[in-house]
């Protein structure tokens, strides 16, 4: 069952909750809002929640106070390759896809494998809103108003042994629903990885929603990782496995271009891409004649993150 | 086919506007807001495009009369060739201006840290002389160093394929196939030469 834009519920013609709300109080006021549209049964709760708004979540202290980027341009600029290589294809190729039920795999060193549904997930942390600003390798950026968990929750949840050092994230990669996965653009499914004190991070978060609304199918519904210091790239999307290992996992875009795209992938002005300067980044929003800003080391957020990369030769470690 | 003068004027014509429809749909969709995301991404790839795309179309004009005998479009070839230089123009100075502001010494980084947009810096100063060069006149004068100079054409054409293929992220499918285009234009061209030679008698020209 499709449901299109003019059945978004507006959150504000359900409730007003504009303060803190628990967990529980998510779940009822997510279920109000399926019983204020009689015509979602319970069953399709599928593209109702692909649709529906997200209601309750904090605001949290972290917020770029920069303007943010708009919700059309957010939800219509995309890479997501499993839809294709164009900016435009994800918002075009990626309507149909089911993101409900959905399940995540645990494993690898951890204490016995697991498997998280998406509900159960939400409950493990009150949602928090994250305005994060986000650098594309491409010499583009955005500031977003994301809503999700911190990741270090999750990571609590799954129990990792000593031997995990690093997490590898693993996309789902299906062809029947994903026309780029056809293809051979990428070695599929799409893969990343962070260490472990990245991923632990309290900036780092799996994002379920933006702009108050659950997150659309082509910016990594039903669930993506951000890690606002690093390029986009980074930030895998509809995550469906989640491996603890004990060495450096290589990831999609390192097997791609080995000279191009490194593990850390850290936003940084002074190290260049081969193809492009990374020093000056232009941020979506603006008109022809908006110059391009200054890009930032760790994407202005050195002061948090910076001491995980001391003494590190961020040249080599790019 | 001989054409008259009138009707070839008309045809000038519309080729001249048709070649301008790329431009024209880049300022209305400028003046509609409607570049997208990022306009000016949006302008510069197209410029570019159509400069590659224009600069191949003036070089299957030969290759179109070798192999289906249709030789009116020779009438248009020099606009062709303008043309593609006028896109190219209008593309560096999106790069330079709307994408860089004058910021010269970062673009001087960019051209000669990043071989992309050395190799599209070349293949631009390269069409200046052939664009300065394409005036009855200049012909005349030049003689024989007219053909020889604008040979430069082919090494143009590698360079701005090179240009677009070496600044892809990883979907190569579209500089690919300006590739193949390229060296499917050169072999006819090659092949009717072997032809030649071997003919007794010289034919065409
Ligand atoms: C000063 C000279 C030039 C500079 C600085 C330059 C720079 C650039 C830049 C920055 C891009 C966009 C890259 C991106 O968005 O990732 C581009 C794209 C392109 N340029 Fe150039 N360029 C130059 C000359 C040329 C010339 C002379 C041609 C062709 C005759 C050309 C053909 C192209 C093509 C085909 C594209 C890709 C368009 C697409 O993505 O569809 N460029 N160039």
């Amino acid at each position: 069952m499709k449901i299109n834009n003019s059945e978004i519920i507006p959150v504000s013609e359900i409730t007003p909750y504009e303060t803190y709300m628990g967990r529980r109080d998510f779940i009822k006021a997510a279920s109000a809002a399926l019983m204020a549209a009689p015509f979602l049964s319970f069953n399709s709760e599928v593209s109702a929640a692909t649709n529906a708004s997200l209601l309750g979540y904090t605001k949290s202290p972290y917020g770029a106070d920069e303007k943010l980027t708009s919700y059309n341009e957010v939800t219509n600029y995309n890479n997501y390759y499993e839809f294709g290589t164009s900016k435009s294809d994800p918002a075009l190729e990626s309507k149909g896809l089911v993101t409900h039920p959905w399940t995540v795999s645990i494993e690898g060193a951890v204490k016995k494998n697991k498997q998280i549904n998406l509900d159960d997930l939400l409950k493990l942390a009150p949602l928090e809103e994250r305005i994060y600003r986000m650098r594309c390798v491409e010499g583009w950026s955005m500031v977003i108003p994301w809503i999700g968990i911190p990741m270090s929750k999750l990571i609590q949840w799954a129990e990792p042994t000593s031997n995990a050092k690093f997490i590898e994230f693993v996309s789902l990669a299906d062809q029947s629903q994903m026309p780029g996965v056809r293809t051979n653009i990428l070695d599929w499914p799409y893969t990343e990885g962070l260490r472990m004190d990245e991923a632990m991070h309290p900036l780092t978060i799996i994002a379920v929603g933006l702009y108050g609304k659950l997150l659309p199918n082509q910016n990594g519904a039903p669930l993506r990782l951000v890690v606002p210091w690093k390029y986009g790239f980074k930030n895998a999307k509809s995550i469906v496995k989640i491996r603890f290992v004990e060495s450096m996992p290589k990831t999609s875009w390192m097997k791609a271009g080995p000279k191009e795209y490194g593990f850390y992938a850290n936003v940084n002005p002074m190290v260049d891409h081969p193809r492009w300067t990374q020093s000056t980044e232009r941020r979506i929003g603006g008109g022809l004649f908006t110059p391009r800003i200054k890009t930032k080391l760790f994407n202005g957020y050195a002061e948090q993150v910076a001491h995980m990369y001391a003494g590190m030769d961020l040249v080599k470690n790019f | 086919m001989k054409i008259q003068k009138n009707k070839l004027n008309i045809i000038k014509s519309i080729f001249f506007v048709l070649l301008l429809t790329p431009l024209i749909r880049l300022i209305i969709l400028g003046i509609n807001d409607a570049l997208g995301a990022n306009p000016i991404e949006t302008v510069e790839r197209s410029t570019g495009y159509w400069a590659l795309f224009y600069l191949l179309l003036s070089l299957s004009i030969t290759p179109l009369r070798l192999t289906v005998k249709i030789s009116w479009p020779i009438h248009i070839r020099r606009m062709i060739g303008l043309y593609s230089f006028f896109y190219g123009c209008f593309h560096a100075v999106t790069y330079f201006w709307l994408d860089h502001w004058f910021d010269w010494q970062e673009i001087l980084n960019d051209i000669f840290k990043h071989p992309y947009v050395l190799v599209g810096f070349l293949s631009l100063l390269l069409l200046i002389p052939l664009a300065i060069t394409s005036t009855n006149k200049m012909m005349k004068a030049m003689g024989r160093w007219w053909k020889r100079l604008h040979y430069l054409v082919y090494l143009i054409a590698v360079l701005s394929i090179l240009h677009f293929l070496w600044l892809v992220k990883k979907d190569i499918t579209e500089p690919a196939l300006f590739a193949i285009i390229f060296a499917l234009l050169i072999s006819i061209r090659v092949f009717h030469k072997r032809i030649r030679l071997n003919a007794t008698n010289d034919y065409h020209r």
